[in-house]
């Protein structure tokens, strides 16, 4: 009983921090979450508060928010989304990929941190944040532009790489091998193809099936099925995340909608949550050791993810302007990389804080740059010749990275 | 002039659709269909028209609001010698109707109110001039036109019998 009561004390504290919190970063016009990791990085091991008796339940409630926010990115998307952008933008996607996770790679590799680290932690620079950058593009009066399609294109492509690489990270961190990796690489590779094209061909009898007017069984139903294939897809040896994003993309229509807006609360609920967590289990002494490589990587990774929207946008025939913006807006990187991040923190211990530092450093970036980059840029080509050819991203260094 | 225009179409994935138009006048307008409902306005730059100089956001009921001032009218069309003012609107069978589950023809609605029932709306898809042996499901939505009190009469025949 004792237990419970101080469970309920620490859980309470912590949520109504939280709310406090997010109702400050919503009147600054921030997103809350690197709040809620500093929120965790305060009350955690070596922290001002520790807290032990809920530590339990935060952990399971961390699990849940992550299955949640992939059930609902799932649900964002449709699978004719997913196969359309595929066709049209799989070169950004692999370009994206080159020129954002491998810096991470490299960072890891030479940091001493063994090759299981450096997938980790090219994930953790490689995926942009979808709720981020979706907010952003909103709030800046952007949904009309011409690059908009190209950069929630990219954020497709990526959310899309996730659900193969989440089940080939949670299997070399679970220690197969190369040969090992490989096999779950096809096993997932055949999973995501095999729910995409249920999802395209049967999609609609799928979401009969699982409809209900009733948004109380709706919300059971949607629930349960999310857990339980969660459940069996980490049984197997596929990430839970992954389970629940493949849900989230086999409902459409009615249902998904529906179900959106049943669990949006939960899902912010339980992801504040599972932030707290992370940073929680994170030791905010072991951070500064690690500043100035995340600085680093942060400044370098953003410019690559400029370089990135750059070229996606002129592949997509857009202005020089409007290739500046879309580079600008990939910048942030929030949600995902924690998530990574949070997978592997036990294999690596610095990874937890360098995700974190690194997080902390371009969600707070990434709105400015969305917001700044295409005006610096057109301030410095004022400044000197217009050069006929794209200049290198290096040339932003100065206006990008003074904001900070 | 009279034939109608046709945006072009640019799906958001997890956000939307995207419908611009680039008017005679050489402006360029797009509107974004949010999966939430909302709807944004955006007008484009003539310098950048990559970009959006301005966009308003719109609540279902302001967008609502809007479109109707929007929609040239089929009653403008009409000479004006005859006062004639038609008025269509949609109402819903709810659960409570006295006439869900039963046919078009026993609400005589015609004949009671002098106002038509046009089509009925369901989520499967619509049935346009509904024969009178049509059987109405509750979330049913009618399309009614007729003059103002007429449909008003035909809206109380429904909700309350």
């Amino acid at each position: 009983m004792h237990e419970t009561t101080s469970l309920l004390i620490e859980l309470g504290a912590v949520l109504l921090a939280l709310g406090i919190l997010g109702r400050i970063a919503g009147r600054v016009g921030f997103s809350p979450i690197p709040l809620y990791l500093l929120a965790g990085l305060a009350f955690g091991h070596g922290g001002l508060l520790p807290l032990d008796a809920s530590e339990e339940f935060v952990a399971t409630g961390a699990e849940i928010g992550v299955i949640l926010l992939l059930l609902l990115l799932g649900l964002e998307y449709t699978a004719a989304d997913l196969v359309g952008t595929l066709k049209t933008q799989y070169l950004s996607g692999i370009v994206d990929f080159l020129l954002n996770a491998l810096p991470g790679a490299a960072i890891a590799l030479l940091l001493g941190m063994g090759p299981v680290a450096a997938v980790a932690l090219a994930g953790v620079t490689w995926i942009s944040s979808s709720g981020v950058i979706a907010k952003v593009v909103g709030d800046l009066g952007r949904l009309g532009n011409r690059e908009t399609p190209v950069v929630l294109g990219i954020l497709v492509l990526e959310d899309l790489s996730m659900a193969v690489y989440l089940p080939i990270l949670t299997a070399l961190l679970a220690g197969v091998g190369f040969a090992g990796g490989s096999i779950t690489l096809l096993i997932s590779l055949g999973t995501v193809s095999i729910v995409l094209f249920v999802a395209l061909r049967y999609g609609r009898l799928i979401s009969r099936a699982v409809s209900s007017d009733n948004p109380e069984m709706l919300l059971l139903v949607v629930l349960g099925l999310t857990l339980l294939v969660a459940g069996i897809a980490a049984r197997l040896q596929v990430s839970a995340a992954v389970g629940a994003f493949l849900v989230g993309i086999a409902l459409s229509g009615e249902v998904a909608k529906g179900a959106r807006n049943l669990l949006s609360p939960l899902r912010d609920l339980f992801a504040a949550v599972f932030f707290v967590f992370f940073g929680l289990s994170t030791d905010p002494a072991d951070i500064p050791p690690v500043l100035g490589i995340a600085l680093a990587l942060a400044v370098f990774t953003a410019l690559t993810k400029i370089a990135t929207g750059w070229y996606a946008a002129r592949k997509a025939g857009v202005k020089p302007a409007g290739r500046w913006r879309a580079g600008g807006t990939l910048v942030a990187r929030g949600e995902f990389s924690i998530v990574i991040a949070g997978l592997a923190v036990g294999v690596e211990p610095r990874l937890g804080p360098l995700a974190t530092a690194y997080v902390l450093i371009l969600v707070i970036l990434g709105p400015i740059t969305a917001r700044y980059t295409e005006p610096a840029v057109r301030k410095l080509k004022s400044l000197r010749t217009p050069p006929a050819d794209p200049p290198a991203a290096e040339r932003l260094e100065s206006p990008a990275s003074t904001t900070t | 002039m009279d034939q109608q225009a046709h945006p072009t179409r640019t799906t958001l994935p997890g956000i939307g659709t995207r419908y611009d138009l680039t008017t005679e006048g050489g402006k360029h307008v797009s509107v974004v269909v949010h999966t939430d409902g909302r709807r944004f306005l955006g007008f484009h730059d003539p310098e950048d028209d990559d970009n959006c100089r301005d966009s308003v956001p719109l609540h279902p009921g302001e967008a609502a609001a809007l479109s109707q001032l929007l929609l040239p009218s089929p009653t403008d069309a009409l000479p004006t010698a005859i006062e004639i003012d038609l008025v269509t609107e949609q109402i819903q069978i709810t659960a409570r109707s006295p006439y869900a589950g039963r046919t078009l023809g026993d609400t005589q609605a015609r004949s009671r109110t002098g106002a038509s029932i046009v089509a009925v709306l369901r989520r499967t898809g619509a049935t346009p001039s509904p024969t009178p042996d049509f059987r109405f499901a509750t979330g049913d939505t009618l399309v009614v036109v007729g003059t103002r009190e007429g449909v008003d009469a035909v809206s109380n025949l429904i909700t309350a019998g």
